[in-house]
Protein backbone atom coordinates (compact mmCIF):
# COMPACT_ATOMS: atom_id res chain seq x y z
CA UNK A 1 0.00 0.00 0.00
CA UNK A 2 2.75 2.25 1.29
CA UNK A 3 5.36 1.32 -1.57
CA UNK A 4 2.19 1.68 -4.61
CA UNK A 5 1.39 5.29 -3.34
CA UNK A 6 5.29 5.98 -3.12
CA UNK A 7 5.19 4.64 -6.54
CA UNK A 8 2.55 6.62 -8.10
CA UNK A 9 3.80 10.36 -6.46
CA UNK A 10 7.25 9.34 -7.44
CA UNK A 11 6.20 8.29 -11.01
CA UNK A 12 3.83 11.52 -11.52
CA UNK A 13 6.69 13.72 -10.07
CA UNK A 14 8.96 12.06 -12.78
CA UNK A 15 6.78 12.83 -15.74
CA UNK A 16 5.20 16.39 -14.70
CA UNK A 17 8.87 17.51 -14.49
CA UNK A 18 9.78 16.13 -17.61
CA UNK A 19 7.20 17.70 -19.09
CA UNK A 20 8.19 20.97 -17.29
CA UNK A 21 11.23 20.60 -19.09
CA UNK A 22 9.92 21.96 -22.18
CA UNK A 23 7.40 24.02 -20.94
CA UNK A 24 9.18 26.29 -18.55
CA UNK A 25 11.24 29.27 -20.25
CA UNK A 26 14.63 29.54 -18.44
CA UNK A 27 17.62 27.49 -18.88
CA UNK A 28 17.79 27.26 -15.28
CA UNK A 29 14.09 26.07 -14.82
CA UNK A 30 14.62 23.26 -17.43
CA UNK A 31 18.10 22.24 -16.28
CA UNK A 32 16.43 21.32 -12.55
CA UNK A 33 13.00 20.36 -13.62
CA UNK A 34 14.78 17.67 -15.10
CA UNK A 35 17.03 16.92 -12.46
CA UNK A 36 13.81 16.76 -10.51
CA UNK A 37 12.51 14.25 -12.68
CA UNK A 38 15.51 11.84 -12.72
CA UNK A 39 15.82 12.41 -8.88
CA UNK A 40 12.14 11.14 -8.77
CA UNK A 41 13.22 8.09 -10.85
CA UNK A 42 16.30 7.36 -8.84
CA UNK A 43 14.27 7.36 -5.73
CA UNK A 44 11.34 5.31 -7.61
CA UNK A 45 14.21 2.30 -7.74
CA UNK A 46 14.66 2.34 -3.75
CA UNK A 47 11.32 0.83 -4.00
CA UNK A 48 12.90 -2.28 -5.66
CA UNK A 49 15.55 -2.43 -2.87
CA UNK A 50 17.87 -0.95 -5.23
CA UNK A 51 19.47 1.40 -2.33
CA UNK A 52 23.07 2.05 -3.79
CA UNK A 53 22.07 2.31 -7.70
CA UNK A 54 18.97 4.74 -6.90
CA UNK A 55 21.18 6.77 -4.17
CA UNK A 56 24.12 6.81 -6.94
CA UNK A 57 21.29 7.90 -9.42
CA UNK A 58 19.92 10.72 -7.36
CA UNK A 59 24.22 12.10 -6.75
CA UNK A 60 24.70 11.63 -10.29
CA UNK A 61 22.28 13.47 -11.61
CA UNK A 62 22.33 16.14 -9.25
CA UNK A 63 25.79 16.68 -10.17
CA UNK A 64 25.25 16.69 -14.01
CA UNK A 65 22.30 18.64 -13.75
CA UNK A 66 24.05 21.18 -11.60
CA UNK A 67 27.30 20.95 -14.38
CA UNK A 68 24.93 21.12 -16.99
CA UNK A 69 22.84 24.53 -15.87
CA UNK A 70 26.07 26.16 -16.49
CA UNK A 71 26.78 25.09 -19.88
CA UNK A 72 23.37 25.52 -20.84
CA UNK A 73 23.25 29.06 -19.62
CA UNK A 74 26.87 29.22 -21.92
CA UNK A 75 25.97 27.88 -24.90
CA UNK A 76 22.40 27.30 -25.71
CA UNK A 77 20.16 29.69 -27.60
CA UNK A 78 20.97 33.02 -29.53
CA UNK A 79 21.29 34.92 -26.26
CA UNK A 80 23.24 34.18 -23.61
CA UNK A 81 20.14 31.90 -22.16
CA UNK A 82 19.96 34.24 -19.54
CA UNK A 83 16.84 35.75 -20.98
CA UNK A 84 13.59 33.99 -21.47
CA UNK A 85 13.56 31.73 -24.49
CA UNK A 86 11.84 28.89 -25.89
CA UNK A 87 13.16 25.16 -24.81
CA UNK A 88 11.55 23.52 -28.19
CA UNK A 89 13.00 23.35 -31.63
CA UNK A 90 12.27 20.58 -34.13
CA UNK A 91 8.86 20.32 -32.56
CA UNK A 92 6.79 18.26 -35.13
CA UNK A 93 9.58 15.43 -35.90
CA UNK A 94 10.42 15.58 -31.68
CA UNK A 95 6.72 15.04 -31.25
CA UNK A 96 6.13 12.11 -33.74
CA UNK A 97 9.88 10.64 -32.58
CA UNK A 98 9.09 10.82 -28.50
CA UNK A 99 5.25 9.47 -29.62
CA UNK A 100 6.78 6.42 -31.27
CA UNK A 101 9.09 5.72 -29.05
CA UNK A 102 6.77 5.93 -25.81
CA UNK A 103 4.08 3.15 -27.99
CA UNK A 104 6.63 0.69 -28.95
CA UNK A 105 8.15 0.95 -25.50
CA UNK A 106 4.36 0.45 -23.79
CA UNK A 107 3.79 -1.98 -25.86
CA UNK A 108 6.84 -4.04 -25.19
CA UNK A 109 5.69 -3.99 -21.63
CA UNK A 110 2.21 -4.92 -22.39
CA UNK A 111 2.08 -7.47 -24.95
CA UNK A 112 5.35 -9.56 -24.44
CA UNK A 113 5.09 -12.58 -22.22
CA UNK A 114 7.58 -11.16 -19.18
CA UNK A 115 9.72 -14.69 -18.17
CA UNK A 116 9.24 -15.93 -14.83
CA UNK A 117 11.72 -15.44 -12.39
CA UNK A 118 14.62 -18.12 -12.27
CA UNK A 119 17.12 -16.51 -9.68
CA UNK A 120 16.92 -14.81 -6.41
CA UNK A 121 18.08 -11.55 -5.40
CA UNK A 122 21.66 -11.53 -3.72
CA UNK A 123 21.78 -10.80 0.09
CA UNK A 124 23.71 -8.04 -0.68
CA UNK A 125 22.95 -6.41 -3.92
CA UNK A 126 25.60 -3.40 -3.67
CA UNK A 127 28.34 -5.75 -2.85
CA UNK A 128 27.14 -8.30 -5.96
CA UNK A 129 26.83 -4.99 -8.17
CA UNK A 130 30.50 -4.68 -7.16
CA UNK A 131 31.64 -8.14 -7.18
CA UNK A 132 30.28 -8.64 -11.11
CA UNK A 133 31.57 -4.97 -12.08
CA UNK A 134 34.89 -5.87 -10.54
CA UNK A 135 34.75 -9.53 -12.01
CA UNK A 136 32.84 -10.87 -14.81
CA UNK A 137 31.95 -7.19 -16.57
CA UNK A 138 35.75 -5.78 -16.20
CA UNK A 139 36.93 -6.56 -19.39
CA UNK A 140 34.12 -3.94 -20.32
CA UNK A 141 34.53 -1.60 -17.55
CA UNK A 142 38.06 -1.59 -18.60
CA UNK A 143 37.52 -1.05 -22.25
CA UNK A 144 35.18 1.53 -21.46
CA UNK A 145 37.14 3.75 -18.85
CA UNK A 146 39.97 4.39 -21.38
CA UNK A 147 37.57 5.36 -24.43
CA UNK A 148 35.66 7.87 -22.08
CA UNK A 149 39.16 9.22 -20.51
CA UNK A 150 40.24 9.59 -24.38
CA UNK A 151 37.40 11.56 -25.88
CA UNK A 152 37.44 13.78 -22.64
CA UNK A 153 41.05 14.67 -23.44
CA UNK A 154 40.43 14.88 -26.98
CA UNK A 155 37.33 17.59 -26.23
CA UNK A 156 39.30 19.67 -24.38
CA UNK A 157 42.15 19.71 -26.55
CA UNK A 158 39.78 20.73 -29.37
CA UNK A 159 37.69 23.27 -27.29
CA UNK A 160 40.93 24.85 -25.66
CA UNK A 161 41.89 27.89 -27.80
CA UNK A 162 45.58 27.59 -25.87
CA UNK A 163 48.05 24.88 -26.83
CA UNK A 164 51.21 24.26 -25.06
CA UNK A 165 52.88 26.10 -27.03
CA UNK A 166 51.04 29.27 -25.85
CA UNK A 167 51.69 27.80 -22.76
CA UNK A 168 55.46 26.51 -22.81
CA UNK A 169 56.86 28.18 -25.97
CA UNK A 170 57.32 27.67 -29.69
CA UNK A 171 60.45 24.70 -28.16
CA UNK A 172 58.30 23.74 -25.10
CA UNK A 173 60.99 24.99 -23.29
CA UNK A 174 59.72 27.74 -20.99
CA UNK A 175 60.26 26.39 -17.62
CA UNK A 176 57.28 28.22 -15.80
CA UNK A 177 54.32 27.82 -18.41
CA UNK A 178 52.71 31.35 -19.33
CA UNK A 179 49.19 31.71 -17.93
CA UNK A 180 46.48 34.18 -17.76
CA UNK A 181 46.27 33.50 -14.13
CA UNK A 182 48.37 31.59 -12.35
CA UNK A 183 47.26 28.84 -10.81
CA UNK A 184 47.83 27.93 -6.60
CA UNK A 185 50.20 25.47 -6.47
CA UNK A 186 53.59 27.90 -8.00
CA UNK A 187 53.99 26.41 -11.06
CA UNK B 1 24.46 -3.26 15.10
CA UNK B 2 22.03 0.26 15.25
CA UNK B 3 18.36 0.24 16.84
CA UNK B 4 16.23 2.28 14.79
CA UNK B 5 14.62 5.11 16.93
CA UNK B 6 11.28 5.56 17.22
CA UNK B 7 9.43 7.79 14.64
CA UNK B 8 8.28 10.19 17.69
CA UNK B 9 12.13 10.95 18.42
CA UNK B 10 12.41 12.48 14.74
CA UNK B 11 11.91 16.17 15.81
CA UNK B 12 13.54 16.21 19.32
CA UNK B 13 16.61 14.92 17.30
CA UNK B 14 16.78 17.30 14.54
CA UNK B 15 15.68 20.11 17.25
CA UNK B 16 18.82 19.84 19.16
CA UNK B 17 20.61 19.06 16.27
CA UNK B 18 19.40 22.96 14.55
CA UNK B 19 20.23 24.61 18.68
CA UNK B 20 23.96 22.84 18.08
CA UNK B 21 24.34 24.62 14.98
CA UNK B 22 22.81 27.53 17.03
CA UNK B 23 25.56 27.40 19.20
CA UNK B 24 28.52 26.60 16.36
CA UNK B 25 26.80 30.68 15.23
CA UNK B 26 26.89 31.90 19.01
CA UNK B 27 30.59 30.86 19.24
CA UNK B 28 31.59 32.25 15.87
CA UNK B 29 30.65 35.65 16.97
CA UNK B 30 32.16 35.36 20.63
CA UNK B 31 35.56 34.42 18.30
CA UNK B 32 34.34 37.48 16.26
CA UNK B 33 33.62 39.85 19.06
CA UNK B 34 35.72 38.72 22.12
CA UNK B 35 33.33 39.17 24.42
CA UNK B 36 31.54 36.56 25.90
CA UNK B 37 28.23 38.98 25.43
CA UNK B 38 28.77 38.14 21.51
CA UNK B 39 26.38 34.76 22.57
CA UNK B 40 23.39 36.93 21.83
CA UNK B 41 24.13 38.21 18.73
CA UNK B 42 23.04 35.12 16.66
CA UNK B 43 19.42 35.52 18.40
CA UNK B 44 19.31 38.97 18.29
CA UNK B 45 20.14 38.63 14.36
CA UNK B 46 17.64 36.17 13.66
CA UNK B 47 14.76 38.16 15.45
CA UNK B 48 15.93 41.19 13.52
CA UNK B 49 15.68 39.04 9.73
CA UNK B 50 12.69 37.54 10.95
CA UNK B 51 10.91 41.24 11.16
CA UNK B 52 12.78 41.96 8.45
CA UNK B 53 10.95 42.55 5.22
CA UNK B 54 12.02 40.73 2.09
CA UNK B 55 13.54 42.91 -0.61
CA UNK B 56 13.47 41.23 -3.83
CA UNK B 57 15.11 42.16 -7.46
CA UNK B 58 13.86 42.54 -10.89
CA UNK B 59 12.85 39.63 -12.56
CA UNK B 60 14.42 37.63 -9.83
CA UNK B 61 12.99 33.20 -10.00
CA UNK B 62 11.99 33.53 -6.58
CA UNK B 63 10.84 29.64 -7.15
CA UNK B 64 14.20 28.48 -7.71
CA UNK B 65 16.01 31.48 -5.42
CA UNK B 66 13.94 30.23 -2.76
CA UNK B 67 14.28 26.36 -2.91
CA UNK B 68 18.13 27.29 -3.04
CA UNK B 69 18.20 29.16 -0.04
CA UNK B 70 16.10 26.59 1.79
CA UNK B 71 17.32 23.95 0.78
CA UNK B 72 20.37 24.31 2.63
CA UNK B 73 19.06 23.86 6.33
CA UNK B 74 16.56 20.43 5.10
CA UNK B 75 19.48 19.08 3.27
CA UNK B 76 21.24 19.03 6.52
CA UNK B 77 18.69 17.69 8.15
CA UNK B 78 18.89 14.95 5.30
CA UNK B 79 22.45 14.43 6.49
CA UNK B 80 22.09 13.99 10.38
CA UNK B 81 19.68 11.01 10.02
CA UNK B 82 21.87 8.29 8.89
CA UNK B 83 24.15 9.30 11.79
CA UNK B 84 23.85 6.68 14.60
CA UNK B 85 24.36 8.03 18.25
CA UNK B 86 25.25 5.61 21.13
CA UNK B 87 23.67 2.43 19.10
CA UNK B 88 20.66 4.30 17.85
CA UNK B 89 19.99 6.04 14.79
CA UNK B 90 16.80 7.56 12.95
CA UNK B 91 17.29 5.00 10.13
CA UNK B 92 19.78 2.28 9.41
CA UNK B 93 20.37 2.38 5.77
CA UNK B 94 22.34 0.61 3.94
CA UNK B 95 24.28 2.72 1.66
CA UNK B 96 24.71 5.32 4.65
CA UNK B 97 27.77 6.87 3.64
CA UNK B 98 27.00 7.64 -0.07
CA UNK B 99 23.55 9.22 1.42
CA UNK B 100 25.62 11.48 2.66
CA UNK B 101 27.66 12.11 -0.55
CA UNK B 102 24.36 12.78 -2.19
CA UNK B 103 23.41 15.56 0.13
CA UNK B 104 26.57 17.24 0.04
CA UNK B 105 26.33 17.41 -3.51
CA UNK B 106 23.11 18.36 -3.81
CA UNK B 107 24.67 21.78 -2.02
CA UNK B 108 25.84 22.71 -5.64
CA UNK B 109 22.93 22.89 -7.18
CA UNK B 110 21.58 24.54 -3.64
CA UNK B 111 23.86 27.23 -4.02
CA UNK B 112 23.90 27.78 -7.60
CA UNK B 113 20.74 28.26 -7.33
CA UNK B 114 20.52 30.83 -4.41
CA UNK B 115 23.52 32.41 -6.89
CA UNK B 116 21.29 32.34 -10.00
CA UNK B 117 17.55 33.36 -8.44
CA UNK B 118 18.33 36.43 -7.52
CA UNK B 119 18.75 37.97 -11.38
CA UNK B 120 21.90 39.76 -9.81
CA UNK B 121 25.79 39.82 -11.13
CA UNK B 122 27.13 39.32 -7.62
CA UNK B 123 25.01 36.55 -6.64
CA UNK B 124 25.60 35.06 -9.78
CA UNK B 125 29.29 35.41 -9.92
CA UNK B 126 29.39 33.81 -6.13
CA UNK B 127 27.31 30.71 -7.72
CA UNK B 128 29.72 30.28 -10.56
CA UNK B 129 32.74 30.29 -8.18
CA UNK B 130 31.60 27.79 -5.71
CA UNK B 131 30.49 25.26 -8.91
CA UNK B 132 34.18 25.83 -9.53
CA UNK B 133 35.24 25.47 -6.17
CA UNK B 134 32.98 22.47 -5.93
CA UNK B 135 34.41 20.50 -8.44
CA UNK B 136 38.01 20.72 -6.78
CA UNK B 137 36.87 19.47 -3.63
CA UNK B 138 34.37 16.96 -4.45
CA UNK B 139 36.10 14.31 -6.34
CA UNK B 140 38.96 14.70 -3.12
CA UNK B 141 36.30 14.64 -0.46
CA UNK B 142 34.42 11.29 -2.36
CA UNK B 143 37.45 9.67 -2.33
CA UNK B 144 37.83 10.62 1.40
CA UNK B 145 34.88 9.06 2.36
CA UNK B 146 35.44 5.77 0.44
CA UNK B 147 38.48 5.15 2.53
CA UNK B 148 36.75 4.62 5.84
CA UNK B 149 34.23 2.52 3.67
CA UNK B 150 36.56 0.58 1.55
CA UNK B 151 38.27 0.08 6.17
CA UNK B 152 35.18 -1.25 7.08
CA UNK B 153 33.81 -3.46 3.91
CA UNK B 154 30.74 -1.53 3.90
CA UNK B 155 28.97 1.73 3.58
CA UNK B 156 26.40 1.40 6.37
CA UNK B 157 27.64 3.41 9.38
CA UNK B 158 27.22 0.52 11.70
CA UNK B 159 29.33 -1.22 10.35
CA UNK B 160 32.08 1.88 9.67
CA UNK B 161 31.85 2.41 13.51
CA UNK B 162 32.00 -1.12 14.35
CA UNK B 163 35.02 -1.61 11.93
CA UNK B 164 37.13 1.07 14.60
CA UNK B 165 36.55 -0.98 17.59
CA UNK B 166 40.40 -1.07 18.63
CA UNK B 167 42.06 1.56 16.57
CA UNK B 168 40.25 4.54 14.96
CA UNK B 169 40.46 5.58 11.41
CA UNK B 170 41.33 9.00 12.04
CA UNK B 171 45.07 6.95 12.94
CA UNK B 172 45.61 5.49 9.90
CA UNK B 173 43.76 7.38 7.65
CA UNK B 174 44.86 11.17 8.76
CA UNK B 175 45.01 12.38 4.80
CA UNK B 176 41.61 11.18 4.57
CA UNK B 177 40.21 12.62 7.52
CA UNK B 178 41.69 16.31 6.83
CA UNK B 179 40.56 16.34 2.99
CA UNK B 180 37.26 15.13 4.74
CA UNK B 181 36.88 18.28 6.60
CA UNK B 182 38.24 20.44 4.11
CA UNK B 183 34.98 19.24 2.03
CA UNK B 184 33.00 20.45 4.55
CA UNK B 185 34.35 23.85 4.73
CA UNK B 186 33.78 23.43 1.25
CA UNK B 187 30.18 22.53 1.26
CA UNK B 188 29.26 25.17 4.10
CA UNK B 189 31.00 27.78 1.74
CA UNK B 190 32.71 28.51 5.23
CA UNK B 191 35.72 30.01 6.26
CA UNK B 192 39.03 29.71 3.76
CA UNK B 193 36.40 28.50 1.09
CA UNK B 194 33.61 30.95 1.01
CA UNK B 195 34.41 33.33 -1.60
CA UNK B 196 31.08 31.84 -3.29
CA UNK B 197 29.94 34.53 -0.60
CA UNK B 198 33.01 36.69 -0.90
CA UNK B 199 33.32 40.59 0.27
CA UNK B 200 34.98 41.16 -2.85
CA UNK B 201 31.87 40.24 -4.73
CA UNK B 202 29.62 42.30 -1.83
CA UNK B 203 28.38 39.18 -0.76
CA UNK B 204 28.19 36.85 -3.45
CA UNK B 205 24.99 34.59 -3.28
CA UNK B 206 23.96 36.48 0.09
CA UNK B 207 24.06 39.58 -1.95
CA UNK B 208 20.62 40.48 -2.07
CA UNK B 209 19.44 38.15 0.31
CA UNK B 210 17.19 39.82 2.98
CA UNK B 211 14.72 38.59 6.09
CA UNK B 212 13.99 34.86 6.59
CA UNK B 213 15.42 33.91 3.11
CA UNK B 214 18.95 35.29 4.87
CA UNK B 215 18.18 33.45 7.73
CA UNK B 216 17.46 30.32 5.65
CA UNK B 217 20.59 30.34 4.19
CA UNK B 218 23.28 31.60 7.03
CA UNK B 219 21.50 29.09 9.14
CA UNK B 220 22.29 26.21 6.44
CA UNK B 221 25.73 27.36 6.33
CA UNK B 222 26.00 26.57 10.19
CA UNK B 223 23.60 23.48 9.39
CA UNK B 224 26.16 22.22 6.86
CA UNK B 225 29.13 22.89 8.58
CA UNK B 226 27.48 21.12 12.13
CA UNK B 227 26.16 18.47 10.04
CA UNK B 228 29.65 17.21 8.72
CA UNK B 229 31.27 17.65 11.83
CA UNK B 230 28.73 15.15 13.22
CA UNK B 231 29.40 12.42 10.25
CA UNK B 232 32.95 12.60 11.10
CA UNK B 233 32.49 11.01 14.27
CA UNK B 234 30.90 7.80 13.25
CA UNK B 235 33.40 7.99 9.64
CA UNK B 236 36.65 8.58 11.48
CA UNK B 237 36.70 8.90 15.01
CA UNK B 238 34.94 5.47 16.76
CA UNK B 239 31.43 7.28 16.68
CA UNK B 240 30.21 6.64 20.52
CA UNK B 241 33.15 4.54 21.73
CA UNK B 242 35.24 6.79 24.45
CA UNK B 243 39.31 7.36 24.35
CA UNK B 244 40.37 3.29 25.88
CA UNK B 245 41.42 4.02 28.67
CA UNK B 246 38.44 6.25 30.18
CA UNK B 247 35.75 4.44 27.84
CA UNK B 248 33.49 3.17 30.98
CA UNK B 249 33.15 6.58 32.27
CA UNK B 250 30.80 8.27 30.17
CA UNK B 251 27.62 7.17 28.26
CA UNK B 252 28.05 6.56 24.17
CA UNK B 253 25.94 9.72 23.44
CA UNK B 254 28.58 11.91 25.74
CA UNK B 255 31.65 10.81 24.20
CA UNK B 256 29.70 11.17 21.00
CA UNK B 257 28.29 14.74 21.79
CA UNK B 258 32.02 16.02 23.25
CA UNK B 259 34.03 14.71 19.76
CA UNK B 260 31.36 16.78 17.60
CA UNK B 261 31.33 19.35 19.52
CA UNK B 262 35.46 19.40 19.41
CA UNK B 263 35.08 19.02 15.83
CA UNK B 264 32.68 21.63 15.03
CA UNK B 265 34.49 24.10 16.78
CA UNK B 266 37.28 23.37 14.96
CA UNK B 267 35.76 24.17 11.92
CA UNK B 268 33.88 27.47 13.15
CA UNK B 269 37.37 28.87 13.92
CA UNK B 270 38.49 28.53 10.67
CA UNK B 271 36.80 30.87 9.49
CA UNK B 272 38.89 33.90 11.80
CA UNK B 273 42.21 31.45 11.51
CA UNK B 274 42.72 30.98 7.99
CA UNK B 275 41.87 33.54 5.57
CA UNK B 276 39.81 33.42 2.25
CA UNK B 277 41.44 31.06 -0.43
CA UNK B 278 40.99 32.78 -3.63
CA UNK B 279 39.19 30.26 -6.03
CA UNK B 280 41.53 29.93 -9.24
CA UNK B 281 44.26 28.99 -6.82
CA UNK B 282 42.02 26.54 -4.55
CA UNK B 283 40.93 24.59 -7.84
CA UNK B 284 44.14 23.75 -8.60
CA UNK B 285 45.64 22.66 -5.07
CA UNK B 286 42.13 20.72 -5.16
CA UNK B 287 43.04 18.66 -8.65
CA UNK B 288 47.19 18.61 -7.99
CA UNK B 289 47.80 18.09 -4.41
CA UNK B 290 44.62 17.10 -2.86
CA UNK B 291 43.03 14.35 -5.06
CA UNK B 292 46.22 12.81 -5.67
CA UNK B 293 47.02 12.67 -1.94
CA UNK B 294 44.05 11.32 -1.09
CA UNK B 295 44.35 8.64 -3.67
CA UNK B 296 47.60 7.57 -2.59
CA UNK B 297 45.31 7.25 0.82
CA UNK B 298 43.63 5.18 -0.75
CA UNK B 299 45.41 2.82 -1.61
CA UNK B 300 47.47 2.47 1.52
CA UNK B 301 43.97 1.61 3.07
CA UNK B 302 42.98 -0.82 0.48
CA UNK B 303 46.50 -2.60 0.65
CA UNK B 304 46.32 -2.69 4.56
CA UNK B 305 42.42 -4.50 3.99
CA UNK B 306 43.80 -6.92 1.80
CA UNK B 307 47.48 -7.93 3.24
CA UNK B 308 44.57 -8.16 6.80
CA UNK B 309 42.24 -10.17 4.98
Amino acid sequence: MTIGIAFWVLAVVSVAAGIAVFVVNSMARATYALAVSFIAVGLALLLVNLEYIGIVTVLMMIMEMAIMAVYMVMFMGMNPALMPMSMVHSQKRAVVIGAGTFLVLAAGALFVPWPARRGVPAADLTASLGEALMGSKMLVMMTISPVMFATIVAGIVLAAPRTRYDRFGDDLTRRQPLDPQSGGVGR
Amino acid sequence: MVTVAAAPWVLPVLVVFVMIALGAAAFDAVLANRRPGALLIPGDEMARLLRQRRRTTVSADSPLWRIGGGGLIVAALLMVVVIPVGGVALTDLSVGVVWFNTMDVAVWALVWLTGWGANSAHSLVGGYRFLAQALAYELPLMFALTAPAVGAASLRLADVVAAQQGLWFVVWMPVAFVVYLIGVVGFSVWGPLNPAAGRDIAGGILAELSGVDRLLVLAGRYALLSAGAAFAVPMFLGGSAGLPWLAGLLPGWVWFTVKWLLLLACLVATRRRIPTIRPDRFVEAGWLVLLPVTLVQLLVVSTVVVLRS
